[in-house]
């Protein structure tokens, strides 16, 4: 990457991905990225490929999209589909979760087609989809290794390192040159993007009963399908049409759900969760948001990146940072959504969320806050007794603090009963 | 201490069996040692067996302590489930890694293990070399005040498969170029946080760091990698003269246990005039050489019923000639390599990143280093058996068979069960699937047999 100033950043040839009349009202742009967000063809990655655009897949959880953004290449997060799966599963063994399965089915059934693959060790499973891939599908795949030592001195130094060798790869990739000034646009683009997510979170916190989770998740999803110009667009016209949507509030419980940052749950378990829940903050595709303040645009810019990962950014069990406690990070987001119930689910299978439930129980538990322990996993169709259990949760809760009882709620559901 | 090297002139049959006794014996002590060490002021740091950083620790009089040999000891005598029911009691799933459960529950019981008492972590060092060492360790963070060092090690950018299905886009140019920058930035990110750890190790213990002490434990490192590698390369020897999943999983706990020690070094060459005097005799790891197939065992062995789980394989003359265990788990000491003596801790940095990334590298493409193994050890058959514990060590097997069966000329096993939890090992099923493995091995010997005879 060179230092001199450009004028073409990488995003100025995007073709239009969505198919959205220009005064499409809210509930088109809603139904439309619903439509998208469970396409497990992915018409819109199509659509930039056909156009001759370049791809980098990346799997969960975060990745530093404004490199491929910047390169001109639309960066694609990998997270599954509820697919069935039939050339996946041979490759794994039984004890491994369905994202990485189903993932890997989108691509060996051709319906992602990517030019660079990257992975990350969020967890021994994902750290081996990277061979697996290389093994299976001709385009490179490479892994990123985040620091975990995220309170060493050298850590900033070491990532922004890692970025600028991605970069090269990137470029090499794309067939172009990408300057400062090409990261520092993207960046740009980016902190616009992040900014309207944290608003549309607002609103899930402020005026839930104007945004159901469902609803929220689609509009968040689909920007890890488009260019993020043309989802800041999407944002920027939907979120004023659901500020003056005229919903009332309900008598709904206000609750935190936490377990999302990978496998995604699907749409119709949050749909369920939504008929009896206000959801006012999540780790819902947490990494879109992991960076939860502007990048500084004007300094050097892999540094400003490296530097807002670790220093500006959100949480995860797969993610570790000694200055950031999960179970304390998860009881301040609780607090500051004024959530009165966390739902902590995790996929089947998933290691590091599995252990993670554990601990945050228990923090759930000495705060006195009631919790719903849940498993899902991406493909699952039948939710009428996790409703019938959340629905009783839920009674439990409200009897409760009417009765002011202090004791801790808890359900589980699934295996573990 | 081990009255092995005078014995030199003793026969194979007088020593046969002195490396697994004198290596009960080493535990015991050893653990005892912990088991005593609080009494005595003495402090302990918990490291796992990938990037255990022990020669740091040594210079710290830090006992170290080994979670994982810890768990596995609690399924080899059978007590495993009391330790997993009481942590699934406290909310873990049955379906995450059974080491990590068993320990916690270990702390729990304030340290109780069948061993001795295992004192609590006065600081905690751990790589990043397993994702779920991370997760686990953030469950002492929780429990204890002691300093907790996560060491990025980071592994191999490129997976680079030893076969692909179809063509690639990948250039070997941008690949190569992409690792050879890698390195030498990983490396020194590995000494920058060396001397990180070095702050923390001083702050617990009040102890200076020497330089001179670092040497000679890495001294002592070297000495022992270069027996324990003569040991491997040993079995090679038909017939071989020990059980790699049986004894080497002894040996293993000695490697990692008592690294850059002179009873460490001691032992393994001891271990040597063993194998040397045993294949001089013609004896195999059951005395009297039957072998009759020569195994190689990718993953982690069935504890639960660990000594039925070898009979199994031996009861058809089976052996395993080598084992990925030995290899992955022996915190580097199978690569040859050996620490550079005139500046310890930038060779501590490189010899930890690349003991790590060799690891990783060979769990996510375990068929490079099996080929080899095939070929040099003569095998005729691999078993797999991917633990429902482990991710780690077992994503990449299944991929990893079928490779395997394409290049060369073998058969092999795909067994599936646990390491800890005897609730997912059928012992009638195993022996249903080995019984059958073995007949194949018998027919396609005698298919060969007759097409040499043609
Ligand atoms: S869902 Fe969990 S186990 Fe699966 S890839 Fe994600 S973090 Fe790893
Ligand atoms: S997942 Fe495997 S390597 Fe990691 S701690 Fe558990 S048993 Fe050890």
């Amino acid at each position: 990457m060179s230092g001199q100033s450009s004028t073409a950043p990488g995003g100025d040839a995007m073709p239009r991905l969505l198919e959205l009349v220009p005064d499409a009202g809210l509930d088109e742009m809603l139904e439309h990225c619903r439509e998208l967000v469970e396409a497990p063809d992915l018409p819109t990655v199509k659509r930039w490929r056909d156009a001759g655009g370049k791809v980098v897949g990346h799997f969960q959880v975060y990745f530093p999209e404004e490199l491929a953004h910047a390169a001109g290449m639309l960066p694609v997060k990998v997270r599954g589909a509820p697919v069935e799966r039939r050339e996946a599963d041979s490759h794994f063994g039984s004890y491994i979760c369905s994202i990485l399965r189903s993932s890997l089915e989108l691509a060996l059934t051709g319906r992602l087609e990517v030019d660079l693959f990257v992975t990350h060790p969020i967890c021994d499973a994902a750290r081996n989809l990277a061979g697996i891939w290389a093994r299976n599908l001709p385009q490179p795949a490479r892994l990123l290794y985040y620091p975990q030592n995220a309170s060493s001195g050298f850590a900033s130094r070491y990532l922004e390192g890692e970025y600028a060798r991605l970069l090269a790869e990137i470029e090499d990739i794309a067939g172009r040159q990408v300057t400062e000034d090409d990261v520092r646009v993207s960046i740009r683009v980016f902190n616009r993007n992040r900014k309207l997510l944290r608003d549309l979170y607002e609103v899930k916190r402020e005026t839930p009963w104007l945004l159901p989770v469902d609803e929220a998740y689609c509009l968040v999803a689909v920007g890890g399908l488009i260019g993020r110009e043309e989802h800041n667009t999407l944002l920027e016209r939907a979120l004023p049409a659901i500020r003056q949507r005229s919903a009332r509030p309900q008598d709904k419980m206000r609750v935190v759900f936490e377990g999302g940052f990978c496998e995604q749950p699907p749409l119709d378990l949050l749909r369920s969760i939504a008929e009896f829940c206000y959801v006012v903050d999540d780790d819902l595709l947490i990494g879109l948001r992991w960076i939860v303040e502007d990048v500084a645009a004007n300094e050097e810019p892999l540094h400003a990146l490296a530097e807002a990962y670790l220093n500006s950014s959100s949480y995860s069990p797969v993610q570790h940072d000694a200055r950031k406690p999960k179970e304390e990070m998860l009881l301040r987001r609780i607090r500051s959504a004024r959530a009165e119930a966390a739902i902590v689910s995790a996929a089947k299978m998933c290691e590091p969320g599995l252990d993670e439930q554990v601990a945050y129980g228990q923090a759930l538990e000495e705060e006195g806050i009631p919790y719903f322990l849940t498993e899902f996993e991406e493909k699952m169709t039948s939710f009428s007794q996790l409703q019938i259990q959340l629905e009783t949760f839920v009674e439990n809760v409200l009897f409760a603090s009417e009765d002011c009882e202090q004791e801790p709620l808890l359900i589980q559901v699934g295996e573990r009963q | 201490m081990m009255g092995g090297r005078e014995a030199a002139v003793t026969t194979a049959t007088e020593i046969h069996g002195r490396g697994a006794s004198e290596g009960r014996r080493l535990f015991e002590e050893w653990y005892a040692a912990l088991t005593s060490a609080p009494e005595r002021g003495e402090k302990a740091a918990y490291v796992f067996v990938m990037g255990s950083l022990v020669e740091l620790l040594r210079c710290f009089d830090l006992h170290v302590v080994f979670p994982e040999i810890n768990s596995l000891q609690t399924a080899v005598r059978k007590v495993a489930d009391e330790y997993l029911n009481l942590a699934e009691d406290h909310g873990f799933s049955p379906d995450v890694c059974g080491y990590v459960k068993a320990d916690y529950a270990v702390q729990v019981r304030s340290g109780e293990h069948p061993m001795g008492r295992i004192p609590p972590p006065d600081v905690a060092v751990l790589t990043n070399a397993c994702s779920t060492y991370i997760k686990w360790a953030e469950i002492w963070e929780r429990m204890y005040e002691a300093p907790v060092f996560t060491f990025d090690t980071p592994g191999s950018r490129i997976p680079v498969p030893l076969k692909r299905a179809g063509t690639s886009t990948e250039t070997p140019d941008r690949a190569a170029r992409h690792a050879a920058d890698s390195f030498e930035a990983d490396r020194r990110y590995v000494e920058h946080q060396l001397r990180e750890l070095i702050e923390v190790c001083e702050r617990v213990t009040g102890i200076a760091f020497d330089i001179d002490r670092c040497r000679e434990v890495l001294r002592l490192t070297n000495e022992m990698g270069r027996h324990w590698r003569r040991v491997l390369e040993l079995n090679r020897q038909s017939p071989a003269p020990f059980d790699a999943m049986l004894e080497g999983t002894i040996y293993l706990g000695v490697a990692n246990a008592l690294r850059g020690t002179e009873a460490g070094a001691t032992y393994f060459e001891d271990l040597v005039e063993e194998m040397e005097a045993r294949i001089a005799d013609g004896l195999g790891p059951r005395g009297e050489a039957d072998e009759h197939h020569r195994l190689v065992f990718v993953g982690v062995p069935c504890y639960p019923i660990f000594r039925r789980f070898y009979e199994l394989f031996a009861e058809w003359g089976g052996t395993f000639v080598s084992s990925t265990y030995t290899w992955f788990a022996s915190g580097g000491l199978n690569r040859d390599y050996e620490y550079d003596l005139e500046d310890p801790l930038k060779s501590l940095a490189e010899g930890l990143l690349l003991g790590v990334r060799e690891a990783t590298d060979s769990l996510m493409f375990p068929d490079r280093a099996l080929i080899e193994s095939i070929d040099a050890f003569d095998v005729d058959g691999v078993v797999y058996h991917p633990v429902k514990s482990c991710r780690t060590v077992s994503t990449g097997l299944a991929a990893s068979r079928r490779v395997i069966l394409e290049e060369r000329d073998v058969l092999a096993l795909y067994i599936e069960s646990d390491m800890m939890d005897k609730r997912v090992v059928s012992e009638a099923q195993l022996k249903n699937r080995i019984d059958a493995f073995f007949e194949g091995l018998r027919s396609r010997e005698i298919r060969l047999a007759g097409s040499t005879a043609d």
